[in-house]
């Protein structure tokens, strides 16, 4: 038999320009591939929506910079939650788990008078802590996630009302910790992280392009390379050129301008986290197990490890949102992380693309899902006092995410 | 009369597998009772024979999944202990289950390197394990799969099939065992994967070849292997055979003077 080239090298090249791409991209929704895309199309429906009805107070440079901070503790939560439903798993206790870890550091911190560095360690090493225990209750017992997390979910409720005992909160003094959520980057420093992002998005890419070309592969071709480069580019300036805008009502007696520290710290974690899932073997793992767990286990992997990691990284993102909580109310308090706040972070995981099914998901999922989650929250309230619609629209909005879910698996699963 | 082993079919070169007399009993069931086989190089050895003649007990065996409890196993003249899957792959041996385990949600390339990722630091060497599943690709003459960057979800059935097979050739495998590979296929997917398993052969590589399908073995395989009740009835030239003598030999154990002592058959029977 002569090796001759096959078909797919020779007869229709994969990529040809922007059209080619996009034929592709078309092909991969209609295949039921959908990605982030309902969210991104619900994003701007809803910013518009905004805009034309409330447009004066919503489309306005404080309420940009507040719609971030106000989104980052459910949008972390998002991204470890993000490991765990990759999983086809789920974790009920994230959100009261960032309660606990925050209860920790409020204690260590106000109470003990731990230097900084220690009373994060110990937020954090309980979140490690709580993930390690979930994942063995669930990996290695084999007790239904859903079933352990419950009971934890009420477990740690009562935990952080004993943490904090009777004072009924505790107020959080570090600066440090305050600045997170409450001060911003110097202007020029935003500008700068705009060209980083923006120049290592390109760098990165393409490095990519040319190893690609390189061996020999079909690489992206140079204009939808340079399309993507330039959306980014125009929507990192917007967003830099807007949020360092002067927002204070009295800017003689406080200057409040610049990107909130929230937004590097937010893009470390996608940064970090997507290279975990996409570029290492670990994260080829977290897929296979999600995607089928058999054939996972025939190939070698080691499925027990992988999703006691997986349940880990969940609860360490959960720390480090309960930072978030703690900087934000200047408090810890026996509510902090509790209501509605994992529902939303299920919620904002779902509406950005990532699978209740397991498989199929990714970070930035938990970004734009968290995005639209902060939207409604921030929104609806300017439209309506009654807190009983804003509850009504956030679940059926979750309900539209999850069905288009569970629709687009049954479309590219033709089993 | 002719024993099983004098029956046996008598290749030209060692065989890569040799099997004497293997034995398997589950509790008080006895569903290896002293199999004989040889598989070699470059051929595709069906083997055949009815619900509970013992061919999935054996290529488990074979593969690893559960040892077997006497009898000699020989692979490249040697005589091994195989008593984990890592240990059969580390020897070359690759089996392609009858329910794929594929994962839908990963890509072509991602399914073939499942859990032996090439690396490059602690990162994923994308660009070497796509170049090397093309290659092993066009070594068999795949020409279906449009694209190796397509999610496994988006394709048929015939196309797993064969994402599946070249998995199992992909790693210098010297001995495939594909379990019932056409069960689920349509009559031009089971011709393409059939194209498949012979090219497999004629790229020197030992085939075991499970299958109900009749015609399929006797179109694809060089020699067919015969259970019968946890014995091997024989292992004959398919040239040599038609195909109601194979029929026979599945169900009653021997066909005229090849195939267990009538003897030994009653015995069992």
């Amino acid at each position: 038999m002569t090796t001759t080239t096959p078909e797919h090298l020779e007869g229709r090249p994969e990529v040809d320009g922007i059209a080619g791409a996009f034929r592709e991209y078309l092909n991969r929704v209609r295949g039921g591939e959908l990605g982030s895309l309902p969210a991104v199309l619900g994003l701007i429906a809803l910013v518009a929506l905004f805009t034309g009805l409330e447009g004066s107070t919503f489309f306005s440079s404080a309420n940009f910079a507040n719609l971030l901070t106000q989104g980052a503790m459910v949008t972390v939560i998002a991204m470890g939650l993000v490991f765990v439903l990759l999983l086809g798993e789920i974790d009920l206790a994230a959100g009261v788990t960032a309660g606990v870890c925050a209860a920790v550091l409020g204690k260590t911190l106000t109470e003990h008078g731990w230097p900084l560095p220690l009373g994060l360690a110990a937020c954090i090493l309980t979140g490690v802590v709580i993930g390690l225990v979930t994942g063995v209750l669930v990996a290695r017992l084999g007790i239904p996630s859903f079933v352990v997390t419950l009971a934890t979910f009420l477990a740690f409720q009562g935990a952080i009302l004993l943490i904090i005992g009777d004072g009924g909160t505790i107020s959080i003094r570090s600066d440090f910790i305050l600045a997170i959520e409450n001060d911003n980057l110097p202007p020029v420093l935003g500008w700068l992280l705009a060209i980083a992002v923006v120049g290592g998005y390109g760098m990165i890419t393409g490095l990519r392009r040319r190893s690609r070309a390189a061996a020999g592969l079909v690489s992206e071709a140079f204009s939808v390379w340079a399309l993507k480069l330039g959306v980014l580019a125009l929507l990192a300036g917007l967003a830099t050129y807007f949020l360092n805008e002067e927002r204070s009502r009295n800017p003689e007696i406080s200057s409040i301008q610049g990107v909130p520290y929230i937004v590097p710290l937010i893009l470390v974690l996608f940064v970090g986290l997507t290279f975990l899932l996409s570029r290492t073997n670990f994260g080829r793992h977290v897929y296979a197990v999600g995607g089928n767990v058999e054939a996972a286990r025939r190939a070698g992997i080691n499925v027990k490890r992988i999703s006691i990691i997986c349940f880990v990284l969940c609860s360490v993102l959960a720390a480090i949102a309960g930072i978030l909580f703690a900087s934000k109310d200047n408090s810890v308090s026996p509510t902090t992380g509790g209501t509605t706040t994992l529902l939303l972070a299920v919620g904002a995981a779902v509406i950005g693309g990532t699978s209740l099914f397991g498989g199929r998901g990714r970070i930035i999922d938990a970004i734009i899902g968290g995005l639209v989650v902060a939207v409604i929250a921030n929104g609806l309230p300017l439209l309506t006092e009654k807190a009983g619609i804003q509850f009504v629209v956030t679940g059926l909005v979750l309900l539209i995410a999850a069905s288009v879910d569970a629709l687009s698996r049954r479309r590219s699963l033709p089993l | 009369m002719p024993s099983p082993g004098s029956s046996t079919a008598r290749e030209s070169g060692e065989p890569l597998v040799t099997l004497r007399g293997i034995t398997k009993s589950f509790g008080a069931v006895e569903v290896l009772r002293g199999v004989d086989l040889d598989v070699h190089l470059g051929k595709v050895t069906a083997l055949v024979g009815d619900n509970g003649a013992g061919k999935s007990t054996l290529i488990k065996g074979m593969a690893g999944i559960h040892s077997f409890d006497g009898g000699e196993y020989r692979f490249e003249g040697k005589v091994v202990h195989v008593h984990e899957p890592k240990a059969a792959n580390a020897l070359g041996i690759e089996v392609v289950y009858q329910d794929l385990a594929l994962c839908n949600n990963l890509d072509v390339v991602h399914n073939m390197f499942l859990g032996r990722e090439v690396m490059r630091g602690i990162t994923l060497n994308e660009d070497d394990m796509e170049s090397r599943a093309r290659k092993t690709l066009d070594g068999l003459a795949v020409r279906t799969l449009r694209s190796v960057r397509q999610p496994v979800s988006s394709l048929s059935g015939g196309q797993r099939q064969t994402v599946a097979i070249a998995r199992a050739a992909l790693w210098n495998s010297k001995l495939v065992i594909l379990d019932e590979p056409t069960a689920a296929l349509g009559v031009a997917q089971t011709e393409q994967v059939l194209r498949l398993v012979r090219q497999l052969a004629d790229n020197g590589l030992a085939v075991i070849l499970i299958s109900h399908n009749l015609g399929d073995v006797m179109q694809v395989a060089d020699n067919i292997a015969t259970l019968y009740l946890g014995q091997l009835a024989a292992q004959v030239q398919t040239k040599d055979v038609t195909r109601p003598q194979v029929v026979e030999l599945i169900t009653s154990g021997r066909s005229g003077d090849i195939g267990l002592s009538p003897s030994k058959a009653e015995v069992v029977a």
